[in-house]
């Protein structure tokens, strides 16, 4: 039972992960609504950067900001394990601002197929296809 | 980190996840999705990940918002799931 | 399709959790990820690049490249909401509004016909309501306070959470607060289209020709510390003025570029009548 908590614990937050994934596939494949489907895939990118950011985590770490930085180079010894790791950080910061563009040009598609069908419904759209 | 608050935001994450997607109303989902946003930025401090912390408070929950709401408004508020 | 995504999902999933069980124990130091690179970041970035902040220096220096080829997806997001959704048909509608500015009076002027010869006219939407008192004098004294933070975080991204994609992206929210609060109209007034284009490329361009100058100056593509001789600092310093440099490079392509997507986007293409 008590092993049974221990796996629990350690990987509670992958499991959450994983959920909010399934979430957001789900949602990009199943539902029928243009800007549904955007939502969708947002969410799907924001599991992946939060799984990425959880990587970097340590126990017992603080923040990826030297401290004494002001006072002058390398006096201070730096130990690598004090400090959470940075470099999931780095890839994700400009994933996000990446993903924010291309969900611009995504609501610009959708904004494109509404002047055209005058409608954001798949299965009328799909319709409307059909008769022409 | 401290894991009950880690297990509250995670719980509100998922709410808001399924929020965004189920509600009726293309408008309320751009509001719902602007929270869950902001709940991954919480997440994200709470790691330790101030940086992206700050990048997803001001791009998810700040401008994404923002342009789904245009988007909406130059379109339709109707939707059927 | 509801169902075959419901299977798909869970497969995925499932496929998943099993793969989580190999995954190294939550938040464990020793993991593989935090062993190999990370250190030699942590405990030497101080030393070569006299920035604090590990995730700045990373982001703009060592991997430098990386951040240049972002900012040019960003560019070309942009330019592909431009070309996706901007109209330059000049279809007139068939009444215009304007509006007296001393007395209120609006005008509706049918297809063809002249306005009175004054200059206090001032065109505008046909969904024009007045403007609120409140939101317009709040917002008026708020923009700036923004802008100004903005500045901030671009300037102090050395030493805190920050740096120019943050900034960039706050300063094109004050604008787009302006176009929000306002109208579009006023917002095209203070930033226009083609301003907004120009500079959306010289952000990009005063990163890649930063990275062109250290390879001038006989060194590698974006390797700051070329710079020593043109700043007159040592080459330490040097590497963290090149951070600083990018990163305003950065926050002007990022600012444009959202402005830009928010023009296209709230006014269909047609930059007339915004949100």
């Amino acid at each position: 039972m008590a092993d049974l908590i221990s796996i629990i614990v350690a990987k509670y937050n992958y499991w959450i992960y994983i959920t909010l994934m399934m979430i957001g596939l789900y949602a990009m494949i199943a539902k029928n609504n243009l800007v549904k489907k955007i939502v969708g895939m947002n969410i799907f990118q924001t599991a992946i950067i939060l799984f990425y950011v959880s990587i970097g985590v340590k126990k017992g770490a603080t923040i990826p900001i030297l401290e004494h930085g002001h006072g002058g180079h390398g006096h201070h010894v730096v130990h690598a394990a004090d400090y959470v790791n940075p470099l999931p950080h780095v890839l994700m910061l400009t994933a996000i601002v990446v993903g924010v563009a291309t969900l611009g040009v995504a609501l610009a598609l959708a904004i494109r197929v509404y002047n055209q069908y005058n409608t954001l419904e798949e299965d009328e759209i799909l319709a409307q296809i059909r008769e022409e | 980190m401290v894991w009950p608050i880690d297990l509250a935001i995670l719980t509100l994450v998922v709410i808001t996840s399924i929020g965004a997607l189920m509600v009726k109303d293309l408008l309320g989902a751009a509001i719902l999705f602007g929270a869950y946003s902001f709940m991954m930025c919480l997440l994200w401090t709470v790691m330790g990940a101030v940086d992206v912390a700050f990048t997803e408070a001001s791009v998810g929950a700040g401008v994404s918002t923002v342009f789904f709401v245009a988007a909406v408004f130059r379109t339709s508020r109707r939707t059927k799931d | 399709m509801k169902i075959i995504g419901l299977i798909v999902a869970i497969l995925v999933g499932a496929l998943l959790v099993y793969a989580a069980a190999d995954f190294p124990a939550w938040s464990d130091p020793a993991s593989p990820a935090s062993t190999y690179l990370s250190p030699h970041f942590i405990e030497k970035t101080m030393e070569e690049t006299s920035v604090p902040n590990i995730v700045t220096a990373v982001l703009a220096d060592y991997r430098g490249f990386d951040t240049m080829f972002e900012t040019t997806v960003i560019f070309s997001a942009g330019m592909a909401v431009f070309l996706l959704l901007r109209t330059f048909r000049r279809e007139e509608p068939e009444a215009r509004h304007y509006r007296h500015v001393l007395t209120g009076v609006t005008l509706r002027v049918k297809e063809g016909g002249e306005l009175p010869p004054s200059d206090d006219f001032e065109r505008i939407d046909s969904l024009w309501t007045p403007h609120d008192l409140i939101i317009k004098t709040v917002c008026r004294l708020l923009i700036p306070f923004i802008q100004l933070f903005a500045l901030y975080v671009i300037a102090h991204g050395h030493h805190s959470p920050g740096g120019g994609f943050q900034g960039g992206v706050i300063l094109g929210a004050s604008i787009i607060l302006l176009a929000i609060s306002q109208d579009l109209r006023t917002a095209v007034k203070r930033m226009a289209e083609k301003l907004d284009a120009l500079l959306c490329s010289v952000g990009v361009l005063i990163y890649a020709g930063t990275g062109a100058l250290c390879l001038l100056l006989g060194l590698n593509f974006l390797d700051y510390s070329a710079l020593a001789s043109v700043l007159h600092v040592d080459s330490i310093m040097a590497r963290s003025h090149g951070i600083l440099i990018v990163e305003i490079g950065v926050g002007i392509a990022v600012m444009c570029t959202m402005i830009w997507i928010y023009n296209n986007v709230s006014s269909g293409g047609k930059y007339n009548q915004g949100l």
